[in-house]
């Protein structure tokens, strides 16, 4: 198995290869896109059923990023990230109901506007701070643990997290628990970017490059002197806390939470998209993310074919394709100044447990 | 009194995850792969049965072994297309598949019978025995024998046959065992084969004690059978049938002396504990890595 462990050029590709103008011209795309999707939305072309699926589809890029970041970039298999967005979506929720709508605010309308903004930034912070204290909590017992263990016992931890919801009757137990409708395009929109730019920045940086190094492989990477225990743990958390981030957005999207919404098979939808993406690409987590989020809502009334569908999709990914659609390629290796060899033919790294 | 109530019935209910988990432990023992689907095969060995006792009129035991029969033709045909192909892929991508194959066939039942659970026909009246204040219905001891059977069948074919000779061989090593002249292929189709008729006994079991199927009825059940092939140590039989009998025990014990709610959130608490604890299982021995 040796040459399926080499590390891939594309991944250790150093930053100076870029161009230096790319990052602006991304911030530019990205703010081009936003004020055009609002554009549409004062233009009446897009209806709130739209903006809806728009903040979905945002929501779920966090998501799928931030699993990727655990089982696509780190090589760790989660299968409990819904756990961790329940965590999200429940204390921010919780704290919305309890802080945020016991207040009075008084003064002048933007100031209360803004003092609200901010109650809402702390509130999904603090679902985001809890999930991810979780995350810890968890990732330092379950993290020695390899490949399909750890798949499992997440699954499990996501499970639990379910039943204890269901009886937690402070929370509605299994009847759910409504929300108050706090987020809106710009929150779902820019907490991605921002979420998003992080987690880039994160697996651009030494830490990064060290998680990318335990999934090549976990014995050489220890032998070179990585805490591997300490950078699992840490794209766990980080990975859990996006994922709390991104289940506070959500329970203030939908206005209704209950457990069953964060059950085991939503986890799944998540897989899928990283999975589809490429294991270890943003790119394609992000690609993922927008294209089954809108193929799932136009298949919204074939309930059992949709998943009939995406589980075909899923068998032949793995079949055909397993490093997924992209691989571990990223939109901006275009613009990668060439290097020695050819850096534009992938190696088809998977990695082997 | 009550404590030996819920461990005779924790004990009828362990056999039926013994039977599940046994076809786990199989397959992970010679292939190495969490095999996801094999709860809804367990599921598909239950509406098996279910229409060969409402359409067809059959009696138990040809239920019971038209069921085995299909489900472990079932569990070929899954091995032949999903997992075969991906055999020296990373366990990754095997576990992916898996997973896909089981969502498959969940949704394939619920698209094609609905998602309401039906009541599983009834195919013996309950009759309810009293030995010293402990109740054991004769479903139960229903679930006890054939159980039993099961199991000293699968010894037989595992200590006694050729076959079983050679999944023996294919788990130690499967290199070795090619080069032996074994027949890798089909050792570790037969293996599936035997793995989900298990299952569909299983699956037959639980409709006649506990009469409600429905399409999702394997996740669980097929969850914590795997848990109970971990806590016994996976890839090892007796481990498998002990893990599942713990389990079946400790959830209704969960029930009896503190909450039926908490009953599913056992059995991963246990898993969590386990793989902290000894992460090779109670019977299993401690490997060290080789680099």
């Amino acid at each position: 198995m040796a040459d399926t462990n080499q590390v891939n050029q594309m991944q250790i590709a150093n930053v100076e290869n870029y161009p230096r103008g790319l990052r602006w011209v991304i911030l530019v795309g990205v703010l081009l896109l936003y004020l055009g999707i609002l554009g549409l939305k004062e233009s009446g072309s897009l209806n709130p059923y739209h903006i809806q699926i728009l903040c979905l589809i945002c929501i779920n890029i966090v998501l799928v990023v931030s699993l990727n970041l655990i089982n696509g970039f780190t090589g760790q298999f989660s299968l409990g990230h819904a756990g961790f967005m329940a965590v999200g979506a429940y204390v921010s929720a919780f704290l919305t109901r309890n802080v945020i709508n016991q207040l009075t605010f008084s003064g002048a309308e933007w100031l209360v506007t803004l003092e609200k903004a901010g109650l809402f930034l702390l509130v999904i912070l603090a679902g985001a701070l809890v999930a991810a204290f979780l995350g810890v909590l968890v990732g330092l017992p379950t993290l020695r643990l390899r490949g399909d263990y750890l798949a499992i016992a997440t699954l499990g931890l996501g499970e639990i997290i379910r039943i204890l919801l269901i009886n937690l009757d402070v929370v509605g137990g299994a009847r759910g628990y409504a929300v108050p409708k706090l987020t809106n395009f710009s929150w779902a929109f820019w907490l991605m970017v921002i979420a998003v730019l992080l987690m880039v920045n994160f697996i651009n940086s030494t830490h990064g490059r060290a998680c990318i190094s335990v999934r090549e492989d976990e014995i050489a990477a220890e032998a070179m002197g990585i805490n591997t225990t300490r950078y699992k743990v840490m794209a766990f958390t980080l990975g859990a806390f996006f994922a709390g981030l991104s289940g506070a957005l959500f329970a203030h999207l939908f206005v209704y939470i209950s457990p069953q919404i964060f059950g085991f098979l939503r986890s799944i939808d998540i897989l899928v998209m990283v999975v589809l993406g490429g294991l270890g690409s943003i790119t394609g987590s992000i690609t993922a993310a927008i294209f089954i989020t809108v193929v799932m809502e136009m298949l919204r009334q074939l309930v059992e074919l949709r998943v009939i569908i995406f589980a075909v999709i899923l068998i032949l990914v793995m079949l055909v394709r397993p490093q997924g659609l992209l691989g571990n390629r990223e939109i901006t290796d275009l613009f990668r100044r060439k290097q020695r060899g050819d850096p534009d033919e992938p190696a088809q790294h998977q990695k082997a447990v | 009194m009550e404590f030996l109530q819920q461990l005779v019935n924790g004990l009828a209910l362990g056999s039926i995850y013994a039977l599940i988990a046994i076809g786990y432990t199989m397959v992970y023992g010679i292939v190495q792969l969490i095999n996801f689907a094999h709860g809804d095969i367990y599921m598909i060995g239950a509406f098996v049965g279910f229409f060969a006792v409402v359409k067809y009129g059959l009696p138990f035991l040809p239920t019971l072994l038209l069921a085995m029969l299909v489900c472990s033709v079932l569990g070929v045909i899954i091995e032949k297309i999903a997992y075969r192909p991906l055999r020296n892929s990373p366990r990754i991508t095997a576990l992916i598949t898996a997973i896909g194959v089981s969502l498959f066939l969940e949704n394939v039942v619920r698209w094609r019978l609905g998602p309401d659970p039906r009541p599983f026909p009834e195919l013996f009246s309950v009759k309810v025995f009293s030995l010293g204040g402990v109740q054991v219905s004769n479903v139960q001891l229903l679930i006890f024998g054939v159980a039993l059977v099961l199991i000293v069948i699968l010894q037989f074919i595992i200590y006694r046959t050729r076959i079983g000779k050679a999944m023996r061989a294919v788990s130690q090593d499967q290199d070795a065992a090619r080069l032996m002249g074994i027949n890798v292929d089909r050792t570790i189709s037969v293996t599936f084969a035997i793995g989900s008729a298990l299952a569909a006994a299983a699956g037959i079991l639980v409709g006649i004690a506990y009469p409600r199927i429905d399409p999702y009825m394997g996740i669980l059940p097929g969850l914590k059978a795997f848990v109970a092939a971990v806590l016994g140590g996976i890839g090892i039989i007796p481990g498998a049938m002990l893990g599942g009998l713990v389990m079946g025990v400790a959830e209704l014990m969960v029930v009896g002396f503190w909450s039926s709610d908490y009953r599913d959130a056992i059995a991963f608490a246990i898993l969590i504990i386990i793989l902290l604890i000894k992460p090779t299982g109670i019977l299993g021995k401690n490997q060290s890595e080789k680099v």
